[in-house]
Formats: C-alpha cells, structure tokens, sequence
C-alpha cells in the first residue's frame, strides 16, 4: 500500500503537469505573435493604405475603423451600462422584477457573438435601414459590452461603504443627490477598469461585426458613422483566409497590432485597478 | 425645476435598468420575425433531423444535422480536453502553488482571456493545423480535432477563474477542521474542498460549453468548414455558428437561404440561453 504522503506527491505532480500544459500554449502564442510580429511592424506599414489587393502597404483604414468602432460602442454602452448598475445596485428592491433583469444580462452575456451579429444585421442594418456602418456595427458591440460593463460597476459600486450613503441622507441629500456626489465619484475607478475591459473584448470582436460594419477591401478612410470600415479582426481573417499569397510578414504585422491595442487597454485597467487599491481608505 | 431635473434622471436610471430586459427580447423577436419564415416551406422536423444542408442547390435543402453534429463533436472534444486541464490547474493554483507563481500563473490565464479569438484562430491555421496534418497523416490539419484543442484553449479561462473562485470561497474552518483530524493537504483538497466547490465546478463546465459552442471565427477558420455528417475527429466539419458567419454574406436578404441562417440562429440562442440559466442556478446553489 502507498502512503498517504506519496500519494499527495504524485497528486501534486500531476497537477503541476496540468498546470504547464495550460500556461505553455500561451506563453508560446505570445512568443510566436511577439517574435514574428515585431519585424513586420513599421510607421510605414501602420500609417500606409493597403495595396494591390492587400498583398502590399498598411493597415491605416483598419486601425482607423477599429478606434472608430470601438468609441462608438463606449458612447451607447457607458452611459446606459453604469445607469443600469446604478439602478440594480441603489434602486432595485429584490424582487421578481430584479431578477428577471440579472437573468437577462447573464443571458446578454452568454448569446454566441455570431447571434448578436444576426440581430444587427436584422435590427440595425435592416429594420432601422442604418446600413452596413459604423453606427450599426457600434450598437451592436455596444449591446454585447453591456453586461460586462454593468456587472464591473455593479460590483463596485457594491463597495463603497453603506455609511457613506447613511452619513449622505442624513445631511438631507436625496437619494440621486447622494448617488451623484458620494457614491458615483468614489465607486470611479472600479468603473473605468470594468468599462476598459469590456471594451478590449469589443475591439477585438469579429462574428457581430461581419455583417453589420466589416468592409472586405477599402482602401481609404471612413467618412461618416454611415460608412463601412475596415477594421482589424476582419482584416486578419480576410487575410488569413480568403486572399491567397499574403505574405506572413503582413498578417502577423496585423496580429501584433491588434492584440497591441487589445494589451494596452488591459494594461490601463490593470494600472488603474492597482493604483485605486493601494489610495482606498476605507 | 431641480425637483423636475431629479425625477427625469430617475426615469432614466429606471429605464436603463430595464433595458437589458428589452435587448434580450429584441434579439428574440429579430431572430423569429427572420427565422421563422423559413418555416412556410421547410418542415421544422426535417430542418432539425436533416442530413442534407444543401442551401444554394436546387430545390435547396435545409437540414441541419450535419451542423448540430459538428458543434457537438467540437465541443465535446474542447470540454474533454479543458474540464480536466481546467480543473487541475485552479486547484493547483488556489491550493499548492506558491504565492509568488499563483500570480504569474493567473497573469498568463488572464493573457489567454485576453487574445481575440480571431488570433488564436490565426495561430491555429498557421501552427496547430500543419502539427496534425503531419502527425496524423491527413490531407489537411484543419479538422474537428483542431477546432476542438483552440477552442479547449478559449474555454480554460472561464473554467480555471471560475473553479478557483468557487474553491477560494469554500470557508476556511472546512479546511482547518480536515487538516486538524490529521487529514494531509491533498486529501483536504479532493476529500473536503471540491466536493464543497462542486456547485461552482458544474457552473464553471457549463459556462465553459457555452463558450465553446458559441465561439464563431476560430471555428470557422480552422475546422475545414465541410457541411457533411461527421464520424471522426479527424474529418472537418462544419458548425452551427460558422455556417451563418461564412454564409450569411453570399445570402440573398429575404431568401429562405437568409431565412434558414436566422433559425440557425434561434436554435443557438436557445441553447446559449439553457446553459446559461443552468450556470446560474448552480451558482446561486453555491451561494446558499
């Protein structure tokens, strides 16, 4: 019979072993994308229009829509997002009704991404005639970033103190009054962190942007929000997938761009996260 | 007046609440008003059980079988291959890690969260499909096996955050009182805390699956996208949620080809929608 000691020493190991063959693939991705990307990147290749069917120039138009699409999808989801947790956290009572909407925004979260880009086409494009543009494609990502950014405010506002409202009422505040100037302003940080991670998802986002926002090939600069764009995680499939003779250097070039900007809105999170946690007081 | 301003925020706040409510039926009606249409000349039987998704042939046929049966193939090879990796690495984390590689360990778990699924379906095609094309000696690498080890890879975040959330909250005194009759760490762990983190493990698999059969582009990019009936991992197929990504935009708006790439949409949101509700009573179970 085995020890009971040899036997956690085994038990241990394979966990161990589990954990490796979950942390190498990453840290191999982020090799692969590093090593391969950084050489392809250049001012030219980031400010340039793309040329002769994609095979040669930039990725000027892509970088452009992509940060247009991603501040409109934050002009339609942080304004009605941080409302909503506002609501849940400082109005709902627990009742039936306020559980039908936390079931609905665990629902929002889990609809596959290919279904809210159904649902733009069919809503935005179609049914209010915005067109394939960057105003249909924005509200459809707006709606799916909703329930992430609800939940991140929703948490946070969930700790500021109770004591800071009851101290707030019994100056005479109302109840928006004590939201607006004691609960919003302190609960800020929390907000900002949750609000930026919703929106790197977003930016890097493909299936809701394929019918309702994503040009295959147009090599200028977006005009107005009723225009198509080009952005990233379209042109890297388009580049990896439908055109033929892209060379590598090319599609790892818009790799390592995209998963830049996608790593330096975590990063701002991150910082913002840990700076907020090392000033709390209370 | 300032009375007038504070009553019209409120309403907005109210309504704001309420609009998760409103999108969540939206996405309902918007997928039945287009779906449903396809219903007036395809039976919903032969749509489901049909072995045939022949779209633009003619007369076209609708069944979706073949489709259904590829994202379960995939999906089930991503749950078999991540619950347990998943599983093991939370509770090496939460459990034996030293504290210095718990936060490396949990850094490179949220990098993974972070990589557009787009990328990895990137990485997929020009790493993954080439090793299992040589390994196993196929025409192509890009098979369900494929689309189920990345997808595997999407679906460990969710499953390691949420197992290690779920053990980290099992309280202290159930480990103390394990640990003070003598018991050694790892029997605490598989004897005492996953049992008591059972409910939020079930949540952490489910949401996981959910994932997994919701995830487009990868999919899309690297199970080879045939629409036949699949027998083995080492065959492509073709996915529920790639079939309306790849398709919809050849699709003549208002075809019954557009209609069928909608219905196909209301069975994924109707699936989305059980796990999830399945996910969160587990959760709430855990909370009581």
């Amino acid at each position: 019979m085995m020890g009971v000691k040899k036997i956690e020493k085994i038990a241990f190991s394979i966990l161990f072993v589990s954990t490796i063959f979950v942390i190498t693939p990453v840290m191999l991705i982020a090799a692969v994308i590093l090593f391969r990307g950084v050489p392809a990147v250049s001012l030219e290749f980031l400010f340039s229009m793309p040329s002769n069917g994609m095979r040669a120039g930039g990725i000027f138009p892509a970088i452009v829509g992509t940060i247009y699409l991603t501040l409109g999808t934050a002009l339609f989801s942080i304004p009605l997002g941080i409302l909503a947790a506002v609501y849940l956290n400082e109005y709902a009572q627990k009742n039936w009704l306020t559980r039908v909407i936390e079931i609905a925004i665990i629902n929002l979260a889990g609809v596959p991404s290919i279904v809210y880009g159904l649902f733009g086409l069919g809503l935005f494009v179609t049914f209010l005639g915005f067109g394939a543009s960057i105003l249909a494609g924005s509200m459809t990502l707006a709606i799916m970033t909703l329930p992430v950014i609800i939940t991140a405010t929703r948490e946070s506002l969930s700790t500021i103190p109770n004591s800071f409202r009851e101290v707030s009422f019994s100056l005479g505040a109302s109840r928006w009054q004590t939201v607006r100037y004691v609960v919003l302003p302190n609960a800020i940080p929390g907000i900002l962190t949750g609000t930026i991670l919703g929106l790197s998802r977003a930016a890097g986002e493909t299936a809701p942007i394929l019918f309702t926002v994503a040009a295959f090939y147009l090599p200028r600069l977006p005009q107005s929000m009723y225009d198509q764009a080009m952005v990233l995680p379209y042109h890297i499939y388009i580049l990896s997938t439908q055109v033929p003779n892209v060379s590598p250097k090319i599609q790892y070039g818009t790799v390592l761009t995209l998963v830049s900007i996608v790593f330096i809105l975590n990063i701002t999170a991150s910082v913002i996260r840990s700076r907020f946690r090392k000033r709390k007081t209370w | 007046m300032k009375k007038y301003a504070e009553l019209l925020i409120e309403k907005a706040i109210f309504l704001s609440g309420m609009a998760s409510i409103l999108f969540v039926v939206l996405i309902f009606i918007f997928l039945l008003k287009e779906g449903l249409s396809l219903f007036s000349d395809t039976k919903l039987l032969s749509f489901i059980f049909g072995r045939n998704w022949y779209p633009i042939s003619d007369p076209p046929q609708f069944g979706i079988l073949p489709l259904i049966l590829g994202s379960f193939f995939v999906t089930l090879g991503a749950i078999v291959i991540a619950v347990p990796l998943g599983i093991a690495s939370a509770v090496y984390i939460a459990e034996v890690a030293p504290v210095w590689l718990r936060e490396i360990l949990k850094s490179g778990i949220e990098l993974l969260a972070a990589i557009p699924s787009i990328v990895l379906g990137f990485i997929g095609i020009v790493t993954l499909a080439p090793w299992l094309k040589n390994i196993f000696h196929l025409s192509s690498g890009l098979t369900a096996l494929a689309g189920s080890i990345m997808l595997a890879f999407m679906a460990m975040p969710t499953i390691v955050s949420i197992v290690e959330d779920a053990i980290v909250s099992v309280p202290k005194s159930y480990k103390e009182g394990s640990v003070a009759l003598g018991a050694t760490r790892w029997q605490t762990i598989y004897r005492v805390i996953l049992p008591a983190a059972s409910s939020g493990i079930l949540a952490a698999v489910m949401l996981g699956i959910g994932r997994v059969i919701g995830e487009t582009m990868a999919v899309l990019m690297i199970t080879g996208n045939a629409a036949v009936m699949p027998t083995t991992f080492l065959q492509p197929v073709r996915t529920l949620t790639a079939t309306v990504a790849a398709e919809m935009g050849e699709a003549v708006s208002g075809s019954s080809h557009y209609y069928a790439l909608f219905a196909i949409g209301i069975v994924l949101f109707v699936i989305s929608f059980i796990i999830n509700i399945l996910a969160d009573a587990f959760l709430h179970r855990k909370t009581k």
